[in-house]
């Protein structure tokens, strides 16, 4: 890959090499945004330079960095481990309405005034795919812009994407527009923003929980977008907890063979029970919860297989204790690294 | 000090023949859908007729309701299998569902408040076709015209309604509000009546500037654009008057006094803030509070054992290198009142914000809630 100037990035083993533009989607709620901000983290370390966007006017990146509420406008948000620059863009469908009039009309001023009246909200908001294929569109000019000597802008562009229950149509910007325009300048648009989408340097990411709606979810969008013939990239499992028990023990509870009189033995050697009638009682207790936990543990790894029969890379992203903060977006990314999803 | 919220007494609500509406709201993934359904089916075994209007339910969930076709009509729920698997009619009441489809009720206004050759005008429209199936806030809007027929039909005596994962958790109160506001705007008007605007000087401004406007829209988006726009919004203006006032009779409906709102949150910080902002909100807009359902709260059985005791022992064990079994099982406890206590104090906080507001919590069940005993359980704690 040809590195932009000034920039001297390290060589690491990415599963992803050759992509350009990760698109970020997912159930609502399962955490999109927050690993679309430790993707762009990730992306950037060793000194790169990755652009993250957002789509759905909902400040969602801002929240994450707890800065104030984002512009329609490139600018630095955060520096990643190591180094490496993480910039933003809150893209307006609006704003970008206006800059398509600008690049292929020159009409900006003009733009301002259908602005007044009403008029690019009416069309962003009812003309069909409008608002999607500007959205796609600016990110595809950021993937692809150049700078005066011709080096890339950015390294990658991470895209906050709308969720997976809209992902496919979101994407499929030319089956979108049809209903608009067979011909003309936004049918042409829309071939120029499929042609990035559609590209090998384009990877589809997805973001689930190991819960059964979100894992039916990933698996239908990820058949949906395999029929729309876009690029199905990594699962990112996210708010996985840790094991804390062994899988002898896990099995053993889950078939109601658990050893409790060698718990509450060991609750006796521990101190914590006074005669054997009180361990007993505890270890009773504590066995209730070992069994709850063992058949959670037993719904996870039934998702996990589930998500096996899709077919793509699967990473893991701890659940953070305390919440999304900094520090916790840093943790996320460099679980990421190490996984070799960046 | 940690505050104690007053309880929600769920049975008194569901009781209560005054009760006509039941909305559960609250943030993405929180458990509505789970909420609305159990509520559904503990009212209709304690005696009611009662409607839930669901959207977009779990798969298995749904089918375990019978809910497998998207027909836009309410069917009875009876269950089918052992006792567990149906619904208990030995109260009198009934339990029927259905799931919104926001575009096919989107076609039935047009198809009620159209006549026959313009109805196929509006509903062939590409503009229309986008407008019904992708406006942001559209399933909202059909959501609460959805809740308007039920009501009107009075063919149930408590309706429970699930909301939509929206944006913004409130989206159901404002977007009937803001397509009215789009349908009535005033390019709206323009777009419709070029002609009729000749008499003030800032609608001929505006005309004037119409046709510039119109060669734009073609030069930018193609030729037949302009007239599909024209076509949709000449037709759709037969129609959408009655849109504004319908949204403002269902969104009055929801102020009256048979209505009881109930804000499902998770136990967590953001979600829990999330709760404040939604209580605060209806507060603003005099909606009726019900209470706060805390929903998948994790609680410990052996409660007595604390886990600054446990982690220690854990650790006295490891060390002298004993029951291997006992301190995996000691620091998963441990880790579990810690959560525990977290979420304990989530909840006070909202607590100490919102003092009278009552709150019911709901324990995490191991696993997924997807047939009528699970809803049953759920019914039963939240009313315990
Ligand atoms: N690994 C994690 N550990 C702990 N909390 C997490 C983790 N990932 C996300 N969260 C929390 O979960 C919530 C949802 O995350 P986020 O906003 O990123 O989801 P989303 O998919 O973008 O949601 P939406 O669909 O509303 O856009 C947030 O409160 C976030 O802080
Ligand atoms: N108390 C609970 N214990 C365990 N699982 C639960 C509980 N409540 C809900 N769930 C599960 O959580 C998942 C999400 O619940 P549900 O669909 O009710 O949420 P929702 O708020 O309607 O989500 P959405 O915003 O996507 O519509 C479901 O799989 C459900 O089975
Ligand atoms: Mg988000
Ligand atoms: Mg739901």
């Amino acid at each position: 890959m040809r590195q932009p100037a000034g920039r001297k990035s390290t060589a690491r083993d990415s599963d992803w090499e050759g992509v350009r533009l990760h698109v970020v989607t997912g159930k609502g709620g399962t955490g999109k945004t927050t690993v679309a901000a430790a993707l762009a983290l990730a992306l950037a370390s060793g000194n790169r330079k990755v652009l993250l966007v957002e789509v759905e006017g909902r400040q969602g990146i801002a929240q994450v960095f707890d800065l104030p509420p984002l512009p329609y406008e490139e600018r630095k948000i955060a520096v990643a481990p190591g180094g490496g620059d993480v910039y933003a863009l809150a893209i307006d469908p609006e704003e970008a309405m206006l800059d398509y009039l600008e690049m292929f009309y020159g009409i900006k001023r003009m733009g301002k005034a259908l602005t007044r009246m009403g008029m690019i909200d009416f069309a962003t908001t009812i003309a069909p795919g409008l608002r999607d294929v500007l959205v796609t569109g600016k990110t595809s000019e950021a993937v692809r812009r150049r700078d005066k000597s011709g080096r890339r802008v950015y390294d990658a562009i991470v895209m906050d994407a709308p969720p997976t229950g809209r992902i496919a149509r979101f994407l499929n910007v030319t089956q979108e527009v049809a209903g608009l325009a067979r011909v003309g300048p936004v049918k042409n648009h829309a071939d120029m923003v499929r042609s990035v989408l559609a590209s090998p340097e384009t990877a589809v990411h997805f973001v689930t929980l190991l819960e059964e709606m979100p894992v039916q979810e990933t698996l239908d969008g990820i058949t949906e977008l395999r029929t729309a013939k876009l690029p199905v990239g990594g699962v990112f499992i996210n708010m996985v907890r840790p094991t804390t028990l062994p899988d002898t023990v896990l099995d053993a509870a889950a078939a109601d063979r658990f050893d409790l009189s060698e718990l509450a033995l060991g609750l006796k050697a521990a101190g914590l029970a006074d005669g054997k009638a009180d361990a007993s009682l505890i270890a009773e207790a504590l066995a209730l919860e070992v069994s709850e936990h063992a058949r959670r543990t037993e719904l996870e790894r039934r998702e996990r297989g589930t998500l096996d029969t899709a077919g793509a890379p699967r990473y893991d992203l701890p659940l953070l204790a305390d919440g999304v903060d900094l520090t916790g977006l840093y943790e996320l990314a460099e679980a990421i690294n190490e996984q070799g999803a960046a | 000090m940690s505050r104690t919220a007053p309880a929600l007494d769920i049975d008194a609500i569901l009781d209560d023949d005054a009760t006509r509406i039941i909305v559960c709201c609250g943030s993405g993934g929180v458990g509505k859908t789970t909420t609305a359904a159990a509520l559904g089916l503990r009212a209709a075994e304690r005696g009611r007729a009662v409607v839930v209007l669901t959207v977009d339910p779990a798969r298995r969930l749904a089918q375990s309701m019978g809910l497998t076709e998207l027909d836009n009509t309410p069917r009875r729920i009876t269950g089918n299998g052992s006792a567990a698997d149906r619904v208990d009619a030995a109260n009198g009441g009934e339990l029927h569902a259905m799931m919104l489809d926001m575009k096919r009720t989107f076609d039935e206004i047009i198809e009620a408040h159209a006549d026959p050759q313009r109805a196929q005008q509006i509903l062939t429209n590409p503009f229309y076709q986008s407008l019904s199936s992708s406006f942001s806030g559209t399933q909202e809007y059909m959501a609460m015209e959805k809740l308007g027929q039920l009501r009107r039909s009075g063919d149930w005596d408590l309706i429970v309604v699930d909301t939509p994962p929206s944006r913004s958790a409130l989206d159901f109160l404002d977007a009937p509000e803001r397509l009215g506001r789009f349908l009535d705007g005033r390019l709206i008007r323009i777009l419709t009546a070029p002609a009729k605007a000749g008499g003030r000087s800032a609608f001929k401004l505006l005309n004037a500037g119409f046709g510039i406007i119109a060669g734009m829209l073609t030069k930018v988006l193609g030729a037949q654009v302009l007239k599909d726009i024209q076509t949709f919004v000449s037709a759709l203006d037969a129609v959408f008057g009655g849109f504004r006032q319908r949204a403002e009779q269902t969104y009055r409906l929801l102020q009256a006094p048979g209505t009881a709102f109930l804000v499902v949150a998770a136990p967590e910080r953001d979600a829990m803030r999330e709760a404040s902002y939604f209580v605060e909100r209806l507060a603003d807009d005099r909606m009726p509070l019900a209470g706060v359902v805390v929903n998948r709260v994790h609680q410990a059985s052996a409660s007595t054992l604390s886990s600054a005791r446990s982690y220690a022992a854990a650790e006295d064990l490891e060390t002298r290198g004993e029951h291997d079994l006992t301190v995996a099982v000691l620091r998963l406890h441990a880790d579990r009142m810690q959560l525990a206590a977290r979420e304990q104090r989530e909840q006070e906080h909202f607590t100490s914000a919102h003092p009278t507001v009552p709150l019911a919590q709901v324990p995490a069940m191991p696993e997924d809630v997807h047939d009528l005993a699970g809803l049953r359980q759920i019914g039963r704690l939240l009313a315990s």
